[in-house]
């Protein structure tokens, strides 16, 4: 049985329990043997893209030491966070040094959940069964940093009952942006409203994202604009039966 | 017009802008996104062309003392003039010193970023000559006394109706609302313009070193009237826009109309290789070539940040930009906006006036998939945060000392997996006050601004202990 470890992102952590949930279980049913390093805690991404690259260190350490007892692969349910492992660890650490050894063997071997299933396991269709209206948003990490354009699109495919609904500037950013969010809230909200009015106009009943930040985002907005469509996280719609 | 904008900063600007300009912007930028998509598509070979356009550039900028020495030799040996400018003063100086010399009272110009760089109209205004902008956007802003909010398309801000309001009031006209008839007038008011000045100033899009050629790619006529009909022309024109060749310009006349309007080439080409050389031509009698440093030897030295001068001027990246698309280019307090100003003023001004610009973006790299010289916006970005947060070899940190701490005390808890287990079992109970149903609809400081916009989610924070829970019944169960 091949083995993998989960990688949960602290706004998993705090805000998305039952996605984590779906995302083990849906992990374990394709065979997959689990472990979870309880020491994680973040990537690091937010003092890395506010500048603190000597402050990233640490934290980058940590989840370095985390991941580093197992050599399975790592599996988390957010391009952005597996993109700053993936791409900024091993700039965080001299080259020779045995720290950038070691970011360079995690950034090997972590992936995207989506880019797990599809290019991993080669698992396109779980058997979920969602008779809606869907329509998706783009992550921008998700779908620039990782060059990820198909991957949730032919998951989305293979689940019954589901029609496919394009959105408008699908690939325009929501305006979350991590501390972007607080830096600049007004602007935030522009753009997240104009994601939302996009998302109304569709005709769908549920939009889909893989990455919580955009999640948090895009489902705040539609509930505040007193909206019924449902904002969820991909794994929680192929966990549909 | 054309004061050089006072910087205000970002944040402040972002929580006043103005309801009309992110609709006039959205509407304007849209057109040109499609545009470019069309052509782009037309062309198979488009990555490939990016590629070697970048590469040019890259080569260029590492080797602008080459180039630039071999311009001036061919501008020199084509009869033109050419001054060395350090500073935006210095230029402003040289122009005004040739004007001067010439007699000059009135001066036609074509649209140049480089003279809003300087504030030239200003310069040139207090010291008595008038300075006209002929293109019809520069005209326009001119005549509402602000500085431009898109590189390539200046009065974007503006719609049609704002238009005719600033004619009706600044002309004392009954201007109409229609586009085609606002053209007419601004037409007949420059012909007479045209006709009478002394002096035609421009920019250029690139100057050829091969040959000492100034191009120029415009699309109104107005840069050829500037050009040809006083018998006086200066182009102020930054170093960065130094090419090698006419066969590398062949590489960026295809790259930048596409990218900037969605034309395959914009209506004017004009090559301009010093002045007239007999009675019988076309063109002025003097021909002077400013080239204008203004910081960018400085930023040359950086070998992360110089990349911003590869730059070609076309506007694609502010056009694809969500955050330019809903502030709009005053903003950026600069003559510069969107995600090249974003990069280049923090090194043209500093990262203690321009702080705050490095950061005004989601990272979402929209601008760098779209950038006909691939410059790795976001990755510049992120250099220049740095810079600010933690300072770099060309400058102090600049991040407030608030901030400073909030990054040292994030870094030390997410460091100690102990705390951050800690912190993530407080959360929820310390939040729990403020949720309603399943949402938090406002949170304190500093997470009120995310509330502020939208509910934040209720904090769960469930899954280590499901996951604990779990692993224990399973061992029990295998016992």
């Amino acid at each position: 049985m091949s083995k993998a470890q989960l990688f949960i992102t602290c706004l998993g952590d705090q805000f998305y329990t039952s996605t984590l949930q779906n995302m083990t279980n849906i992990l374990e049913l394709l065979g997959i043997e689990l472990v979870f390093p309880p020491e994680q805690t973040c990537c690091g991404q937010p003092l890395f893209n506010n500048g603190f690259e000597d402050k990233t260190r640490a934290v980058a350490l940590n989840f370095i030491r985390a991941f580093g007892k197992s050599n399975a692969p790592i599996v988390g349910p957010s391009g952005s966070c597996v993109s700053m492992v993936k791409h900024h660890y091993p700039s965080l650490f001299k080259d020779g040094t045995p720290e950038h050894v070691l970011a360079m063997d995690i950034a090997s071997r972590i992936f995207e959940f989506t880019e797990y299933l599809v290019n991993v396991l080669k698992v396109t269709d779980i058997g979920a069964v969602y008779p809606h209206k869907v329509t998706y948003h783009a992550s921008c990490h998700y779908l620039r940093e990782m060059g990820l354009k198909t991957e949730a699109k032919t998951l989305l495919n293979s689940i019954k009952g589901l029609e496919f609904i394009s959105l408008k500037e699908e690939e325009t950013c929501c305006g979350f942006g991590g501390a972007f969010t607080v830096t600049f809230p007004e602007v935030s909200r522009s753009m997240m409203e104009n994601k939302v009015r996009d998302i109304l106009a569709s005709g769908a009943d549920t939009v889909i994202t893989c990455e919580p930040g955009c999640l948090m985002n895009v489902a705040g907005g539609l509930h505040k604009a007193g909206s019924k469509i449902r904002a969820m996280h991909i794994i929680d719609l192929l966990a549909s039966k | 017009m054309s004061e050089t904008p006072t910087y205000i900063g970002f944040e402040e600007y972002s929580e006043h802008v103005p309801a009309s300009i992110p609709s006039a912007v959205q509407q304007a930028t849209s057109r040109f996104v499609s545009g470019r998509a069309a052509r782009v598509a037309e062309l198979p070979q488009w990555e490939e062309l990016r590629q070697i356009g970048s590469d040019i550039r890259q080569h260029t900028i590492e080797n602008m003392d080459v180039y630039l020495t071999r311009l001036e030799e061919k501008v020199k040996s084509a009869g033109g003039h050419v001054h060395w400018a350090e500073t935006a003063e210095d230029a402003n100086r040289i122009v005004l010193q040739i004007a001067k010399e010439h007699n000059v009272k009135m001066a036609v110009k074509s649209k140049s970023m480089a003279t809003e760089e300087i504030g030239l109209n200003h310069f040139l205004e207090a010291a008595g000559i008038e300075a006209i902008e002929t293109d019809l956007g520069e005209y326009i802003i001119q005549l509402a006394g602000t500085g431009p909010s898109h590189i390539i398309v200046p009065a974007v801000h503006l719609k049609k109706e704002e238009i005719a309001a600033l004619f009706s009031e600044k002309l004392e006209i009954n201007a109409p609302t229609d586009p085609i008839e606002l053209a007419r007038i601004a037409r007949e008011i420059l012909r007479e313009k045209f006709l009478n000045a002394e002096m035609g100033i421009s920019g250029g899009n690139f100057l050829v070193a091969e040959t000492g050629t100034l191009v120029m790619v415009t699309n109104e006529g107005n840069g050829r009237m500037c050009t040809t009909m006083p018998n006086l022309h200066v182009a102020v024109v930054g170093i960065d826009k130094v090419i090698p060749d006419w066969e590398s310009l062949t590489v960026f006349l295809k790259l930048l109309a596409r990218s900037a309007t969605g034309q395959k080439l914009s209506t004017y080409t004009q090559f301009i290789t010093g002045p007239r050389r007999t009675e019988g031509e076309f063109g002025p009698k003097e021909f002077h070539l400013v080239l204008l440093d203004n910081g960018r030897s400085k930023i040359l030295k950086d070998p992360v940040g110089r990349d911003v001068l590869k730059c070609i001027r076309c506007g694609a990246c502010a056009n694809v930009c969500p955050v330019y698309k809903n502030v709009g280019g005053f903003a950026y307090g600069s003559f510069i906006s969107g995600p090249i100003g974003a990069i280049l003023s923090p090194q043209m001004l500093g990262t203690q006036t321009a702080r705050e610009l490095p950061y005004a973006s989601t990272l979402c790299g929209a601008c760098a998939d779209v950038c006909p010289v691939k410059i790795p916006i976001p990755t510049i970005l992120l250099h220049l945060r740095r810079r600010v947060a933690q300072g770099d070899e060309f400058a102090p940190p600049t991040a407030s000392v608030p901030i400073r701490l909030t990054a040292s005390l994030a870094s030390f808890s997410l460091a100690q997996n102990w705390l951050y287990r800690f912190g993530t079992r407080l959360l929820p109970l310390l939040m729990s006050i403020f949720k309603r149903g399943d949402w938090i609809p406002s949170a304190p400081y500093p997470l009120s601004r995310w509330t502020k916009a939208r509910p934040l989610p209720s904090f769960t924070a469930g899954f280590r202990q499901w996951w604990k829970m779990r692993s224990a019944k399973r061992k029990e169960a295998s016992q």
